[in-house]
């Protein structure tokens, strides 16, 4: 209760600043809207559906492209993670793509796909897939070898040692890959959207952008944060703490 | 013989220095139904002997035979209880005691099966509970009953109680006692503790370091429980004890001259 209290405290606060803020005029009412502005925004962008129109898009987008980011991204990681053959020689430079910032393949995604959706799913899966890979990766050097040994003793060898040992016990790190994987991609996902034609919530930010609607900018950048930290909080993390405590690996 | 080694060697590769030879020449025969330990000082390479008997390392030099049968790899005839107890933390009690069950029966064969071997160990109340929701203890007597769940030919235990506090270790010996001799188990059990080896064993095996081997191989015909304070116990302690200084004081004179060379 008390939590809630300085949470909403805390809010209250950064509204009155901006408000503050709107109020003494710093910049020009066309490209700082008020509080009240966006709210205004928001209430009608949801009221006349234009928001979930574009939530939908931007969802649709997202589970395509993040499916397939965790679908490459176990396998790359399980090949790296199993063959140490395959790792001296690929490994190095999943760091190296992992650390390229996904908006940079949207030019290269949209010459090869044009202004597609296709384009938009392109990135998000580039987004996703190495920081999947990596975690995979960690997921299988993490099995302790201890369990291994002991599955051995009980005549559980290769393919089923991989199946009943190896990736159970990799589930927890399999699952902090799920939630990075998840906000890696939707990130790219915006950027994407952002540089598209359409539909989306990124494609609706640039066109209220185009129109000088600012207060729908805003509300789209609360949109986006707010699902950002509510998938995160309600779904990911929740889960990832769940197998956490499940496995034993966390104080419950 | 049940259980034969034969000129057992092991070395590790070791790519600076070409090789590490734990112990050469290992010759030890193991009767069916007995309860041997391997006591010696670290380093003298008794987990590696008894690791090559579980199959989990391979052997250098010589042969291990398990009822005429050369060992090759690891495989379910050999239950093996390590330090730690290795449990699986994603499968509670019973479902780890089943795990190398699955496959081997019926499923109301192997479920009575795991059962009836935490009933042997005392935690047919705690089989739903996970793993780490039990003490170190509680898991190692899981451990021992996985093991014995899959009804092998010889149970090896690499220091099972190492990790355990005295109490609870007490409660072990016990309880081991009771499951080997309801069982008839052969038994291969790895420790340091001279106590422990006397208190529990038919035989006990007593290695050298540097290079490991065997130096002494004690019968013990005592009548069990075995009391701390029997006489001949305090005896066999004492003999032990004077064996083992010898080989400790020769590992703490190399690692004095290796460092005084520095």
């Amino acid at each position: 209760m008390k939590l809630a209290i300085k949470r909403i405290g805390f809010l209250v606060v950064v509204l009155g600043l901006w408000q503050l803020v709107y109020s003494i005029g710093v910049f020009e009412d066309i490209v700082f809207p008020s509080p009240i502005q966006v709210g205004g925004a928001l209430y009608e962008g949801f009221a006349d559906g234009d928001f979930i129109k574009a939530l939908g898009a931007s969802f649709r987008h997202l589970f395509m492209g993040l499916s397939l980011a965790i679908l490459f991204g176990t396998v790359i990681g399980v090949l790296l993670g199993k063959s140490k053959q395959a790792d001296e020689t690929a490994g190095m430079y999943l760091i190296a793509l992992q650390s390229i910032p996904s908006i940079v393949w949207v030019p290269l995604a949209i010459m090869l796909f044009g202004f597609s959706e296709f384009a938009v799913v392109f990135v998000v899966v580039l987004g996703g897939t190495f920081v999947m890979a990596l975690n995979v990766r960690t997921a299988i050097y993490s099995v302790p070898p201890q369990l291994v040994r002991a599955a051995r003793t009980m005549g559980t060898n290769g393919i089923p040692l991989f199946f009943r040992v190896e990736v159970p016990s990799s589930i927890p790190y399999f699952m902090t890959g799920l939630r990075l994987a998840w906000a890696f991609s939707w990130r790219a996902l915006m950027a994407g959207e952002l540089l598209s034609n359409g539909p989306g919530l990124g494609y609706s930010l640039r066109y209220a952008q185009d129109y000088a609607r600012m207060d729908q900018v805003v509300a789209i950048i609360i949109i986006i944060g707010v699902i950002g930290a509510v998938v995160d909080q309600v779904v990911f993390s929740k889960l990832e703490r769940n197998v956490r405590k499940r496995w034993g690996l966390l104080k419950s | 013989m049940f259980l034969k080694m034969e000129e057992v060697g092991k070395t590790f590769n070791d790519k600076e220095s070409g090789g590490f030879e734990v112990f050469s020449e290992i010759d030890l025969n193991i009767e069916e139904n007995q309860f041997v330990s391997l006591l010696g000082p670290s380093g003298c390479g008794k987990s590696t002997l008894l690791s090559m008997v579980a199959g989990l390392e391979d052997v250098t030099s010589g042969s291990i035979k398990l009822e005429g049968k050369e060992i090759k790899k690891a495989g379910p005839d050999r239950g093996m209880v390590f330090q730690q107890p290795s449990l699986f933390p994603w499968l509670n009690v019973k479902e780890n005691v089943l795990f190398p069950l699955k496959g081997h029966g019926a499923k109301n064969e192997i479920e009575e099966r795991a059962d009836r071997f935490l009933q042997m160990v005392h935690l047919s109340r705690f089989k739903e509970n996970y793993t780490h929701e039990l003490s170190g203890g509680m898991q190692q007597r899981v451990a021992i009953a996985r093991a014995l769940a899959m009804d092998p030919k010889v149970l090896l235990m690499d220091e099972p109680f190492g990790a355990l506090d005295e109490q609870t270790r007490h409660i072990l010996h016990e309880e081991l006692m009771k499951i080997w001799q309801e069982t008839q188990k052969t038994i291969l059990f790895v420790t340091h503790s001279i106590q422990e080896a006397i208190k529990l064993s038919d035989r006990v095996v007593v290695m050298g370091t540097r290079p490991g081997r065997i130096i002494a191989d004690f019968s013990i015909d005592l009548p069990r429980p075995r009391k701390r304070d029997d006489e001949r116990v305090i005896e066999l302690e004492r003999k032990v004890m004077d064996l083992l200084e010898g080989e400790i004081n020769k590992v703490l004179r190399e690692e004095l001259h290796h460092e005084a060379s520095y």
